[in-house]
């Protein structure tokens, strides 16, 4: 069988898989359109959590991109892991105490202010606005491959895929879909590491095999994928940091603190039975997260070898990567290479006009390079495209690539469901419901929240056809948002009971206000292109302290909490009973089942 | 909230304050504060302040999440505070 023939079969199942049941799950209800009745037990919770989490930035995106940062690639698993301890200490017990189901209600009952919750959902939509653009690159990224077609016809398509997807389920209908999700994209991811880590160390599992010998040598498979790039004028892979340790440090913790203020992701805690069951799921999150997060550094490092090996054929022999005949000719490069050529994400450009591929590093060419007639790099590979080209680059069978694309869309997928869900009652009910317009009707609200997703795909489609960044650095920078602005005001109300509301909306609208500003002065206003504004600051790219914008998040939060102490000192006191109930929170006796109306 | 509800939370913050250490010391202290000093032991063939950044954090993680809930059911036991 071909391998389209065979990709079109497996998505086909998976898909039909979803829809089939999300249809035998319908939600009915508003409260089961969002929270599935608060009946989720903690492991099945915990597959959800973790299909809704690993994303187009996890799956198709994160490896690609550790690959190309080695050891400072890092910052991505240690921040999108850590913060799952943060969630299971300091949120998820007492949010689920709380008993109510959406960030800005809590936000709003917390600081005793409509306006509170108003500024929450504004923070709310900024994060999960950014985070979906991410989700459209990725999404992009996997349709253009497996269609067949250009980048930006791939956004297009996965835009009216996705819609069609979270308007259909909700919440119920996802949780479930969402388990099924988890078992494809961790099948997909799994499978071909395996098959590549067998090929190239000869032991099955990833985490080990990447600390293992090269096969045939007497060499790591590190030590042997150093000298490699170092001998291609890269920087050392296993020592390679992210711009600075401030940078790499910044960076961490902006991811680490982002996952807990995350709204699709709090929301998932809400929809347990217990409170004992909010630290659990946490924990099982982890479990099922931890399953690919330990397995990308692996994936990363191989595909790199791989990568350098399928067009440089002294990489595995060892002999002389700068003579003539290692470089391989441009007529007969692999099929796979020819199929990325189409998206447009796989460049070739003959610089030194000999009809070879010579890729190394071309700012910094080593010395024999030079003097074998290289001309600069020839090969623009996006680092998007490095994951799902893993499999095809290690020459595996057709079906792991098949499976791989299924994956890919299904990290997307499910992915972009959760967050248009989490905007979509942001929007429908903290807005409309609670504060424009409270007698509406729950057909109306459903139908609001329909229409704000549609409205939020479009936005985030136009501007994911000119990302601001790679797919996980765009949802870098939606971490970074959320981590300046609802992290620190959800802490603030559990763990300092005198805090009141003006210090909590000041400390938010300083917050994502100083990291936005950051953020657009090197992106453009609102990602859109030629509208960046560095050179106020003398066109110095990274120009506070050499943080790059997709790390301020963490500085935007410290912001957020100092503005927020500082205004709390001089405005009226926390009332009585906000107190007493921070006081209720904090213990877990006497939780109730969650309560939709309001 | 009584006295016993004090002294509750009172453990409780001292639980978290000893569990983010461990976390802040495995992954921005072993992953990269002390990284470079720790590479110059291995473990397999993985440099130990790489394998910190790259794994070990990571298994560190998954342990914290599970011992805190263990230690803090005990917790809301001792207190008589848990769920009926």
């Amino acid at each position: 069988m071909s391998l389209q023939t065979m990709t079109y079969l497996v998505v086909g199942a998976t898909f039909a898989l979803y829809i089939g049941i999300a249809i035998w799950a319908r939600a009915g209800s508003t409260s089961e359109f969002y929270v599935a009745g608060g009946g989720v037990p903690p492991v099945l919770n915990g597959m959800a959590t973790g299909a809704d989490w690993m994303s187009a930035a996890s799956f198709i995106s994160m490896a690609g991109l550790i690959a190309n940062m080695g050891y400072g690639g890092g910052l991505f698993l240690m921040g999108w892991t850590g913060g799952y301890v943060l969630l299971a200490m300091l949120l998820a017990p007492y949010l689920r105490k709380f008993g109510k189901f959406t960030v800005p209600q809590f936000v709003g009952d917390r600081y005793y202010s409509k306006t509170a919750s108003v500024v929450a959902v504004m923070c709310l939509l900024a994060a999960s606005l950014t985070y979906i653009i991410g989700q459209m690159t990725g999404v992009g990224v996997a349709f253009s491959r497996f269609l067949g077609v250009s980048n930006s016809t791939g956004v297009f398509i996965g835009m009216g895929i996705v819609f069609m997807y979270a308007v259909f389920g909700g919440m119920k209908g996802i949780t479930y879909t969402q388990v099924a999700q988890y078992c494809v994209l961790i099948l997909a991811y799994t499978i071909p590491a395996i098959f590549i880590s067998m090929q190239l160390t000869g032991n099955p599992l990833p985490q080990l095999g990447l600390g293992g010998g090269f096969v045939g040598t007497d060499m790591t498979l590190l030590g042997k994928l150093d000298q490699v790039v170092m001998d291609l004028g890269f920087p050392q892979y296993t020592t390679m940091t992210r711009i600075s340790t401030l940078n790499m440090f910044v960076y961490t913790m902006s991811l680490m603190i982002g996952t807990a203020g995350l709204p699709h992701v709090i929301m998932r805690f809400f929809t347990v039975p217990k409170v004992k069951d909010a630290r659990s799921s946490a924990g099982w999150a982890l479990v099922f997260i931890a399953i690919l997060y330990t397995t990308a550094p692996g994936v990363a490092a191989m595909a790199r070898l791989n990568l350098h090996a399928s067009v440089n054929t002294a990489v595995i022999s060892g002999g002389d990567l700068f003579a003539e005949s290692s470089s391989i000719k441009y007529d007969e490069r692999p099929d796979w290479m020819k199929r990325w050529e189409v998206t447009g994400l796989l460049k070739f450009e003959d610089k030194n006009g000999d009809g070879r591929i010579q890729y190394y590093n071309g700012k910094n060419p080593p010395a024999a390079a030079v003097a074998a007639g290289w001309k600069g790099n020839e090969l623009s590979v996006n680092r998007d495209i490095m994951v799902l080209a893993n499999p095809e680059v290690a020459n595996l069978p057709n079906w792991v690539i098949a499976l791989v694309a299924a994956g890919g869309l299904a990290a997307a997928l499910s992915t972009a469901a959760g967050l248009l869900l989490a905007i979509s009652s942001a929007i429908s009910h903290d807005l409309f419901k609670n504060i424009f317009m409270p007698d509406m009707s729950e057909k109306n609200e459903l139908m609001t929240g329909k229409i704000a997703m549609a409205c939020s795909i479009v936005v985030a489609g136009y501007l994911g056809l000119n990302p601001p960044d790679f797919a996980a650095g765009t949802v870098a920078i939606a971490f970074g948002l959320a981590a300046s602005s609802i992290f620190p005001a959800l802490m603030m109300g559990i763990f300092n009971k005198k805090m009141n509301k003006e210090g909590a909306m000041a400390g938010m609208c300083a917050g994502i206000g100083v990291t936005m500003f950051y953020v657009f002065a090197h992106k453009g206003i609102f990602f859109i292109k030629g509208t960046s504004f560095l050179g106020m600051f003398g066109g110095k790219a990274n120009f506070c302290m050499g943080i790059e914008p997709n790390a301020f998040g963490a500085i935007g939060a410290l912001v957020n909490f100092g503005t927020a102490y500082v205004v709390s000192k001089f405005t009226p006191a926390c009332p009585d009973h906000i107190t007493a109930m921070v006081e209720n929170v904090r213990i877990p006796r006497g939780s109730k089942a969650v309560d939709g109306t309001h | 909230m009584d006295t016993s509800g004090e002294a509750y939370w009172k453990a409780t913050l001292t639980l978290i304050a000893q569990v983010l250490a461990v976390w802040f010391f495995v992954s921005f202290g072993c992953g990269i504060l002390f990284a470079d000093a720790l590479n110059s032991f291995s473990l397999g063939g993985y440099p130990l302040g790489f394998w910190f950044a790259q794994q070990g954090s990571m298994y560190v993680f998954v342990i914290l999440i599970f011992v805190y809930k263990h230690l803090m059911g005990k917790l809301d036991e001792k207190f008589d505070v848990h769920e009926e």
